[in-house]
């Protein structure tokens, strides 16, 4: 018996690839810094970090569409992730300009006041003068790179750990999520946190090392990265769901006790994917700073990661495409509706203001996809193409019977 | 020979509720073995502590050759050391195919990591096949058992099981809810089962656990009443007084 | 004595509003030290303030001027008070028409003096509150002469006026007297006290300063510091020795730079080369050259700081001198201390118990819902913002506060209640054994609710101002006071305990609730229609959210995020406590309520790292009790 490897037998990865791909090319030969520059750079950004939060939504639907943990938490893993890369950034881009300044002077600098100087620059804000422990290792990328992944992925593991020994599931584990977010958030307000407090970290736009290049340029490249992350995880996260993992991971999320008696550690499978969902989440955030600029902790307020379960169920969780799709048109719409481009409906005696009204429409938008299409966007495509996909059910169960 | 699980003097109340009272039992390998009893006598009490859903306040349940202590392990351990629960309603996953239920339930490695280093093979595939056949849904593994009947649900757990290899099989109320051929197909399996490892029914009604023929054990008010054939319990007159007689 | 001092002093005060009578006393002490009169010196005019004082009340009126910089002296020799442009003779009382007298300017200290003198004699005024006001001056600021003064005036017709001058009396003892005895008993006298004004009279007892010695010091000295510990960091003492001259100052590592900076030659700095002083040895190896050339001043050098350090010993040492006194006062202070944390506690615990009713209104709502449909109402925050609103909004059509809340109060029910029907109707109804959509749904129904109240009042935040007779606070003592507000709410929420109580085991809709709750199959079959009941409870539910509105907007600004702030902390408290069961919300208010305040006490200074803490310890919690203190009972929730 032959196996057909598994991304032909999942026909939606590869139109996400393929979408992927031609969207990526397009900008490219578009943009200023490749192309004929028809698309402005700041319209690059926005798609650049569309794409990452399209990652941290297909990251959510592991978690709850495929798993059923509803978790109210990610992006606090998300805003770890860019704070961890962030981090690097800063530093390394103070330590240049701090380096020049000090060059002025004609006794060369000793390490030791190189350091003060780059504290004091980043940590005058706040009133700190020493570099607070959490910063040992921001000098060094690489060290920076591997706790992006590290960082979210230990908290992911511990806090699972402790939720899911003790079994709470359901909304409590929602409500908990939710506070761990929240005190993580509280947590990073404070100015003696080590992570500047409410000014979080500034300047991620620009890459150290880097400043011959400029941002149309740079944006393109990022640009790059998050399609490349997410065509990367999407193709990892399918992989996942699509074997016998991805059956017990879904028969978790639809009766657990039963899975229990099947003799699967209940526990551990879903440690493994909520970690491995943060640390995905983590890479989204890491890509997503650099290009918004700036981050602080009202990033990862608990109603960011309700927007991403929205994002979700309003694209169709449980599908991975769903999140994709859920993500990419609620974020561009939000931003479009909420930036004041979108035009004014004038009603007789009031005038229907998108900035002040998008919320309220969004929020019942949400009440009628929750009530009425609970598979969301994606319930859709099911309707559209169920043949095709029974087809190959079957044929992936015929194969099994061979 | 000794037995293969010895459950000795187990009590658990809830509030103040003695659903279990000082209960001993055990079960040789290869034995089919009823259990009896009113309503409230503890039949479900005592399945939930084999299986690790309930801890005990008191007792001790030794399992195997080598008397290990369940009680200390959760219920995904109960289950990898050979002791398999059917559910009284059928529990099948419904958003999954056939096939894919009876995937999952093959006897193989349960860690995470092992599951995603699984694939299937020839060998798998053909178990899921002859399983399938087994119980009578050959025609249906590409179908979601969601769209099973409930006669069907019922035959798809008891292939799940078989496929998880137990050494211990717990059965509770089989006959509830199938038609006259559907019992004498269950009587027949288990009888079956019951020749390659230990087989416990819980069950209430009385001619199906005739027909089963084996060692019957009654329970009351949280211990065991009587044990024996079914005809030397049902002329015991402590039985007769409390479930039978009423 | 005393009593024949009080008649005089009535009788003077008989004479007092005429004051015609020439002071033969003050006359001739006036007669005898006009040139004292004219040029005080500060040290010598104590006796000559004392004496003046003692001829009368004309003497006190006089030294008033004096002391006001109302005395004039004219060219013969009399003494003129001036009021503006009349003047009066100072000794005879005598109105003096045209008179242009050299006016007295005394220096500070000798007004200081004369002051002083002036408190004492006015201890024995016959009027109650010059008496009152010169034991104030007494209390800001007392002497030894004084106290010598209030200790010839304790009697005093008024009890509380007498009370006061005996604790004056020993304050004063405690801080001025000559005798250590009688210090320490004074002390001994007032241990145990809290009040501010005991405190301070004790807290100079025990102020010290630091002294560098090479062997033991003069002095009673309170203990002996080691240099490079918590008490005495390594560098406040090098800043102690520097101060005494032992030591030469440290260079700081910028003067260090800049020195070596200003002495370049050739590319290298005292023969070290450029290039290599980023290192900070090199640095000192061409600082030391330097200095050798003489071309820096010189600086102390690591090993002369060490030496320094070694050959020296620092002490603290009391600013007052006498042993017994500071072991009385440190004993003294300890045991206020201790009281003091009693006290602290009892705050703490009504600051706790106020928080936690304000949590068990918040989430009792909640509770109710959570227990009998098993569903998280997301959009619950903003029920209680409605409430809020509501009170608002009443407030602007009925001036009357009272009034306004009586209304405000039953109708925030209503409101909340109808909105809270219709959601259920509408969402809730539809997403039945679905909890996780249906939290998400409510969210969606929070998220519109939040923006509306924006569209509608904007984003500035409104007022709800409490009526009068609930502002203010109640004060136990200096420590221990709690606001009328608080109280209220208090009391607000024990009603509600009550209510809630009399509704679920009295009547018939309590008792349908108690049976949908545990058995919702049971209760259907036997009648009870599950829908309705609840539509009702989870009307209740959003009602009492209503009401906690109005109680927060009492004491916190309304804003459309105003139910973001309470709902974490109410969907902890439900969680901690334990659903399905009244007392576990009040129990889940109590730990968290409770909890926050402590923490909060713990580091006063930064409340986000107690709330962080807080939900860290509501995770660990968890762990333990994973259905809440006051868990669901029985086989139903082991299912």
């Amino acid at each position: 018996m032959t196996r057909k490897p598994f991304i032909l037998q999942n026909p939606s990865t590869l139109i996400v690839l393929a979408v992927l791909a031609v969207l990526t090319l397009t900008v490219t030969l578009f943009s200023h810094a490749y192309g004929s520059g028809a698309i402005p750079t700041s319209m690059i950004k926005v798609l650049g970090k569309t794409l990452c939060l399209a990652l941290a939504a297909v990251a959510m639907d592991l978690v709850w569409g495929y798993l059923g943990i509803l978790s109210l938490g990610q992006m606090a893993f998300f805003a770890l992730g860019g704070y961890m890369f962030g981090q690097w950034l800063m530093y390394a881009r103070t330590e240049g300009i701090v380096a020049v300044a000090l060059a002025q002077n004609p006794i060369p600098a000793t390490p030791h006041e190189l350091q003060d100087a780059v504290t004091n620059q980043i940590f005058g804000v706040v009133g700190s003068a020493e570099l607070p422990l959490v910063w040992s290792f921001a000098h060094s990328l690489t060290l920076q790179l591997i706790l992006i992944l590290l960082v979210p992925g230990l908290l992911a593991l511990v806090f699972g750990w402790l939720a899911f020994r003790s079994r709470v599931n359901g909304v409590y584990l929602s409500i908990l999520t939710q506070a761990m977010t929240l005190a993580l958030a509280l947590w990073l307000f404070q100015n003696d946190s080590g992570f500047r407090g409410n000014n979080g970290l500034s300047g991620l736009q620009n890459l150290p090392g880097l400043d011959h290049v400029d941002q149309a340029t740079l944006s393109v490249w990022f640009l790059w990265a998050s399609a490349g992350a997410l065509g990367l995880f999407y193709v990892l996260a399918a992989w996942l769901v699509s074997g016998k993992f991805g059956s017990v991971i879904r028969a978790i999320r639809d009766d657990e006790t039963r899975v229990r008696f099947l003799g699967y550690p209940v526990e551990g499978f879903k440690l493994v994917v909520f970690t491995l969902a943060a640390m995905i989440t983590a890479v989204a955030g890491a890509l997503y700073y650099p290009q918004a600029g700036i981050i602080n902790p009202a990033e990862m307020m608990p109603i960011a990661s309700i927007y991403l379960a929205v994002w979700v169920a309003i694209g169709g969780r449980g599908r991975l495409y769903g999140a994709v799709i859920g993500a990419v048109m609620v974020s561009l719409l939000s931003s479009w509706f909420t930036g004041g481009r979108a035009p004014s409906i004038h009603l007789p005696g009031y005038v229907v203001n998108w900035v002040d009204w998008w919320q309220v429409a969004l929020g019942l938008t949400f009440v009628m996809v929750t009530l009425f299409a609970p598979k969301g966007i994606a319930g859709i495509f099911d309707r559209m193409g169920p043949p095709r996909q029974r087809k190959a059910h079957s044929r992936q169960e015929q194969e099994a019977n061979a | 020979m000794s037995a293969l699980l010895e459950v000795s003097g187990i009590s658990k109340s809830f509030d103040g509720f003695k659903a279990i009272n000082d209960l001993s039992f055990s079960i040789n390998e290869a034995e089919l073995r009823a259990v009896i009893g009113p309503n409230g006598a503890g039949k479900t009490t005592f399945m939930d502590i084999v299986t690790g859903k309930t801890r005990p306040d008191e007792g001790e349940v030794l399992w195997g050759e080598t008397s290990k202590s369940l009680l200390r392990m959760n219920e995904a351990q109960i289950a990898r050391e050979g002791i398999g629960r059917k559910f009284q309603r059928p529990t099948v996953f419904e958003d999954q195919s056939v096939a894919e239920n009876l995937t999952m339930a093959l006897k193989a490695l349960r860690s995470p990591f092992a599951v995603l280093g699984w694939r299937s093979s020839g060998r798998s595939a053909a178990r899921v096949a002859a399983l399938a056949d087994e119980v009578g849904l050959s025609a249906h593994v590409a179908r979601k058992a969601g769209e099973l009947s409930h006669g069907q649900k019922q035959w798809l757990e008891i292939g799940m099981l078989l496929a998880q290899e137990p050494r211990l099989l717990l059965v509770d109320e089989p006959a509830a809810g199938m038609t006259l051929a559907e019992r004498e197909q269950t009587t027949t399996l288990l009888r079956r089962l019951a020749e390659t490892r230990a087989v416990v029914v819980v069950e209430h009604d009385m001619d199906f656990v005739r027909r089963l023929d084996c060692r019957v054990t009654v329970l009351h008010q949280g211990s065991v009443l009587a044990e024996g054939s079914l005809d030397h319990v049902t002329r015991n007159p402590d039985v007769i007084d409390v479930y039978l007689g009423r | 004595m005393t009593r024949f001092r009080l008649l005089a002093a009535c009788a003077l005060a008989l004479f007092l509003p005429t004051a015609t009578l020439a002071n033969p006393a003050l006359e001739a002490v006036v007669a005898d030290h006009l040139d004292q009169i004219e040029q005080p010196s500060r040290r010598t005019v104590a006796p000559l303030v004392a004496d003046i004082a003692a001829t009368g009340p004309e003497g006190l009126t006089m030294l008033q001027a004096w002391a006001g910089r109302n005395l004039g002296l004219t060219p013969d020799g009399r003494l003129l008070i001036m009021k503006g442009a009349d003047a009066t003779d100072a000794v005879t009382g005598q109105p003096v028409p045209d008179a242009d007298p050299k006016m007295l300017r005394p220096n500070s200290g000798v007004r200081g003096v004369i002051e002083s003198a002036l408190v004492a004699g006015l201890l024995n005024d016959p009027d109650v509150s010059r008496r009152s006001a010169a034991l104030d001056t007494l209390a800001r600021s007392g002497t030894a002469e004084q106290l010598e003064a209030l200790r010839g005036a304790l009697a005093d017709p008024d009890p509380v006026l007498a009370a006061r001058k005996a604790r004056l009396e020993r304050l004063l003892t405690i801080q001025h007297d000559s005798d250590s005895d009688a210090r320490v008993a004074a002390i001994q006298d007032m241990a145990g006290d809290i009040s501010l004004d005991v405190r301070a009279a004790l807290n100079p007892l025990l102020a010290t300063r630091r002294v560098v010695s090479t062997d033991d010091p003069q002095g009673n000295v309170a203990r002996e510091l080691e240099a490079g510990s918590d008490a005495l960091p390594r560098e406040a003492a090098l800043a102690l020795l520097v101060q005494e001259g032992v030591l030469q100052p440290r260079l700081t590592s910028a003067d260090q730079r800049a020195a070596l900076a200003a002495n370049i030659q050739n590319g290298a700095v005292g023969g070290v080369p450029l290039q290599d002083l980023s290192d900070p040895v090199a640095r000192d190896r061409a600082y030391e050259a330097l200095e050798t050339a003489g071309a820096v001043p010189p600086a102390a050098t690591e090993a002369e700081v060490q030496t320094a350090l070694d050959s020296h010993r620092f002490f603290e040492l009391y600013a007052e001198a006498d042993p017994a006194v500071t072991d009385a006062a440190q004993a003294a202070q300890l045991r206020a201390q201790v009281k003091l944390g009693a006290m602290r506690g009892l705050d703490l615990g009504l600051d706790a118990l106020s928080l936690a009713s304000i949590y068990f209104l918040a989430a009792i709502g909640l509770a109710i819902t959570f227990g009998v449909m098993r569903v998280i109402n997301m959009a619950h925050g903003e029920f209680i913002m409605l409430g809020a609103y509501t009170g608002y909004t009443v407030q602007t059509l009925i001036a009357d506060r009272t009034l306004s809340l009586v209304v405000a109060l039953p109708l925030a029910f209503a409101v909340t209640f109808g909105a809270g029907v219709v959601l259920y109707r509408l969402v809730i109804r539809h997403l039945a054994h679905r909890p996780l959509e249906t939290l998400l749904a409510t969210f969606g129904v929070s998220i519109a609710l939040q923006q509306l109240a924006k569209n509608i009042f904007g984003t500035q935040a409104r007022p709800l101002t409490a009526p009068a007779w609930l502002e203010g606070s109640i004060t136990f003592n200096d420590v221990v006071s709690i606001s009328s507000i608080r109280v209220a709410i208090f009391v607000l929420a024990l009603l509600f305990l009550g209510l809630f109580l009399f509704i679920m085991k009295r009547t018939r809709l309590g008792l349908e609730v108690r049976a949908v709750t545990q058995n919702p199959g049971m209760a259907a079959s036997m009648g009870i229609n599950p829908d309705r009941i609840a539509m009702m409870t989870f009307g209740l539910g959003s009602g009492i959210a209503g009401i906690a509105g109005v109680a927060i907007g009492l004491f916190a600004q309304v804003t459309s995020e105003l139910g973001q702030g309470y709902i974490v902390q109410s969907f902890m408290t439900v969680v901690v406590g334990g659903v399905g069961n009244i007392w576990g919300t009040l129990a889940g208010a109590t730990l968290i309520g409770g909890l926050s305040k402590v923490i909060e006490s713990l580091n006063p200074a930064n409340t986000l790292a107690a709330q962080t803490f807080m939900i860290l310890f509501i995770i660990i919690f968890i762990q333990f009790r994973p259905r809440g203190i006051i868990p669901q009972r029985g086989r139903a929730a082991e299912a």
